[in-house]
């Protein structure tokens, strides 16, 4: 993680059959923990949210083939049911729910080191074509860099 | 009114600030029901999820905004109703 740069996840595990596996190291230094919190740092909620929306956006982006960019809409249900503290390996998850036109809900879930859930929520995800072919080729690169597939056959899991 | 429409009626009303009674069947979705964007997807999903269908709001939203289809024929609620009826018709056409 490279919170930032909200670069939120290092490595894709698995991806495909409508759902994705992927790896985040919280890193043990970061300006976040400097205000969240003096002497006592924690991974801030918002940033496993964004975590869990950017595992969701990167399995639309390989089940849609790139072809629009997911944008986070709507977060229900979320529950951060333990700390995340510097320096943890967390695996980050996502499953495909429904993919309607224009929009995708996810289940995603986060999971520490020793199998321990550590949040979850239902994430719907707004689908549009790429604002800017910036953005699109950025995306591309950054899938590359994770490991993510070009494509990932299989809809909803 | 149909079985559909109370349905569509109901999922609105569960999903947003509309209160019910509120909702006929010449309500304009976005117009005479205020429903924002947001609130619409969550709509759309709860339909598609208790209908098993896919509502095509992306082409409705394109014909309209072409001029090709008037936007009632898709959001007043007795033809929105009458659209998921079609499509959920459609639907077992196929089999699905």
């Amino acid at each position: 993680m490279r919170l930032e740069y909200f670069q939120m996840i290092d490595r894709v595990r698995a991806c495909g059959g409508g759902a994705i596996t992927a790896e985040a190291r919280v890193p043990e230094a970061s300006p976040v923990f400097e205000g969240h919190f003096p002497g006592h740092p924690l991974m801030p909620g918002v940033l496993l949210v964004e975590a869990m929306a950017q595992a969701s956006g990167y399995l639309i982006l390989a089940a849609q083939g790139f072809a629009r960019m997911p944008f986070l809409a709507g977060v229900r249900e979320a529950k951060l049911r333990r700390f995340v503290a510097p320096g943890m390996v967390l695996t980050v998850e996502a499953r495909l729910v429904h993919e309607g036109s224009g929009y995708a809900v996810t289940a995603a879930s986060i999971v520490g080191p020793d199998g321990g859930r550590i949040c979850d929520a239902e994430l719907t995800l707004r689908t549009l074509p790429f604002p800017a072919p910036e953005l699109a080729a950025a995306m591309r690169a950054r899938a590359q860099e994770i490991g993510l597939p070009a494509t990932a056959a299989g809809g909803v899991a | 009114m149909s079985a559909v429409f109370d349905r569509i009626a109901d999922i609105i009303a569960e999903n947003s600030d509309v209160p019910r009674e509120k909702i006929t069947p010449d309500s304009h979705v976005i117009d005479d029901l205020g429903i924002d964007s947001l609130d619409f997807l969550d709509i759309v999903f709860a339909i598609d999820k208790a209908f098993g269908i896919k509502v095509p709001v992306e082409q409705w939203t394109q014909e309209v905004n072409a001029g090709n289809a008037p936007a009632e024929q898709y959001f007043v609620m007795k033809n929105l109703a009458q659209r998921i009826e079609e499509l959920v018709a459609a639907r077992q056409a196929q089999g699905g």
